[in-house]
């Protein structure tokens, strides 16, 4: 917890700068009677970024991204949008902002163009304009042969890309999509990753999801939040770095002796035996080293492989548990 | 005007529902021209054009409170609803793209069961507008009730409610049978509710009763369509603040 207050507390010192902000949030607080869904958040994302809250279901993602789109009071705190504040000035919020939420809200009885031209129209967008995005958009979502079918008619996949095309239509300054792929297999998953790699930079983006790999692929800088609380904040390797700091040397291996092993055993912190070679952990390993001393023994090696840490990794070091428990 | 969109929208569901027009639109009529001709067989003259058309159109509304509730209660649970919400739509946008529409489905029900009508030999010897006038103010009951359970309750829960309420007003609203002849606690409840002091003018007028005639049975419409429109901008609005 110590970090996470540290982290937190440079992140709003930066914030002193507001211009660079898309979304300034301090001390962000919803509770529903005794819950505490999100506790006292401080976030600040940069104009043009894509941010990811991760964290397992529950940990307070859609309340927050619900506070940041006038859907929700919060019960403590303050967030504003492009230095407009959600509770005082909603309807401006509401004017910049576009939203994919969790579930796929899409009128199931129009087809891609009129869900688009539904969208627009709410945003008073001309006949030309909406014609000329939606043009684009369904493009960019890859949903132009079927843009004529019923939006129920369509798959899984594509109904997620129209609900994040919806979310483009108005053209917001700020994007929120709050778990984009949820439910979709892996190859539909990639391809609207696709798709929303795309948007990096021209957009500032708040993403939500439980998917490690998501967050990793995705996003320029993750905040991990678990209990309503943001507990660490950093790009992907930043994250990996500060709480990993150990590294895990897999070697696979013929006749690696017990002798050898009990030899690797004084030298290396830990070393476990597993099929086929052995497991070894330490704050620091080096490749040449332990190559060296194995074929000086005899050993024929098969493979060797330096594991990377994960953000599951870095969830399980910060909570004492699983992302996916 | 940003709510034209939506009730565009709100409209096309609607519209391409068959289920929902079937009911709406299509089975007024159907109900007319059977009544019609059981009438027929049975030689009796209570089943005319004009005892039928005004409760055809009653029914066609109660359908009309079911349907328009169950897409509200769907857009709450799709989470489309919530999606709008982020919009810069007002409420009162929401309350006139769920509203309008549903009205202009009304409209072409009257049209429809209008039309069977004079195919039956409709005679209509008071002021049609003030038939009209009746209509419009139960169709905006219809809908503010529609509204209220719409956003009070689930799509599978409103599907129940609205079959329920759509055989009740069959039976309590003076819509196929005479409540005076039925008598009793039916005759209280029926005139305790709109429906059947609707159906009553409608049929007044039409056989040349003008508006002080009807005063009474008007005065009980115009009562339940503010209550209802009020209940359900309430509900609607209750149930989107959070």
């Amino acid at each position: 917890m110590k970090e996470s207050a540290k982290v937190n507390k440079e992140d709003v010192g930066c914030a002193t700068n507001e211009d660079n902000f898309a979304i300034q949030i301090s001390g962000l607080t919803k509770k529903f009677g005794n819950l505490t869904a999100v506790d006292g958040v401080n976030l600040s994302i940069k104009k043009g970024e894509m941010l990811s809250l991760l964290g397992p279901n529950g940990a307070g993602k859609t309340t927050t991204i619900k506070m940041l789109c006038c859907l929700l009071e919060p019960t403590a705190g303050t967030a504003t949008v492009m230095g407009y504040d959600v509770q005082k000035e909603p309807l401006a919020v509401k004017e910049i902002i576009g939203i994919s939420p969790q579930e796929t809200a899409i009128a199931g009885h129009l087809n891609a163009w009129e869900n688009l031209a539904l969208i627009s129209g709410i945003y008073g967008l001309s006949k030309e304009e909406t014609k000329k995005r939606s043009e684009e958009l369904l493009k960019l979502m890859e949903l132009t042969k079927r843009a004529k079918d019923q939006a129920r008619k369509l798959s899984g996949g594509m109904q997620r890309r129209l609900n994040i095309a919806m979310a483009l239509i108005s053209d917001p300054q700020v994007l929120f999509l709050d778990e984009p792929t949820l439910g979709l297999d892996p190859q539909a998953r990639r391809s609207t990753w696709k798709q929303i790699k795309e948007l990096k930079g021209k957009k500032t983006i708040l993403l939500t999801t439980h998917y490690l790999e998501e967050a990793d692929a995705l996003a320029d800088r993750i905040a991990i939040i678990d209990g309503g609380k943001i507990i660490a904040l950093g790009t992907s390797q930043e994250l990996k770095d500060s709480v990993y700091d150990t590294q895990v040397m897999e070697v696979k291996a013929k006749n690696i002796t017990f002798d050898v092993i009990e030899r690797l055993k004084e030298m290396y912190s830990e070393v476990r035996s597993i099929e086929n070679g052995v497991e070894i952990v330490d704050r620091e390993l080096s490749f040449d080293e332990v190559v060296d001393y194995l074929r000086s023994q005899g050993v024929s090696i098969y493979s060797v492989s330096l594991k990377q840490p994960t953000l599951d990794d870095v969830f399980l070091k910060l909570t004492g548990k699983g992302l996916r428990e | 005007m940003s709510f034209a969109a939506l009730a565009i929208r709100n409209f096309k569901e609607t519209f391409r529902d068959p289920l929902s027009m079937g009911f709406e639109v299509g089975l007024p009529p159907v109900f007319m021209v059977m009544f019609w001709s059981l009438g027929k067989n049975m030689g009796a003259d209570i089943f005319t054009a004009t005892m039928l058309l005004p409760a055809a159109v009653i029914f066609g509304f109660v359908c009309l409170t079911m349907f328009s509730a169950i897409t509200l209660a769907g857009d709450r649970q799709s989470a489309l609803l919530s999606r709008l919400l982020t919009t810069p739509l007002r409420s009162s946008d929401f309350i006139l793209a769920y509203t309008l529409p549903y009205i202009l489905i009304a409209i072409l029900q009257i049209a429809v069961c209008f039309a069977v009508g004079a195919l039956l030999g409709l005679e209509v010897y008071g002021n049609i507008g003030l038939v009209l006038l009746i209509l419009l103010f139960m169709t905006i009951c219809c809908i503010g009730l529609g509204m209220a359970l719409g956003s009070l309750f689930t799509e599978n829960q409103v599907s129940g409610i609205g079959s329920a309420i759509i055989v009740f007003t069959s039976l309590f609203g003076g819509l196929w049978m005479d409540l005076e002849a039925i008598g009793g606690v039916f005759q209280d409840i029926g005139y305790a509710l709109p429906f059947a002091h609707a159906v009553d003018a409608a049929r007044s007028v039409f056989m040349g009763a003008g508006l002080s005639d009807i005063a009474t049975d008007l005065g009980w419409v115009l009562t339940y369509t503010v209550a209802f429109f009020i209940l359900g901008i309430l509900c609607f609005r209750w149930r989107t603040k959070e």
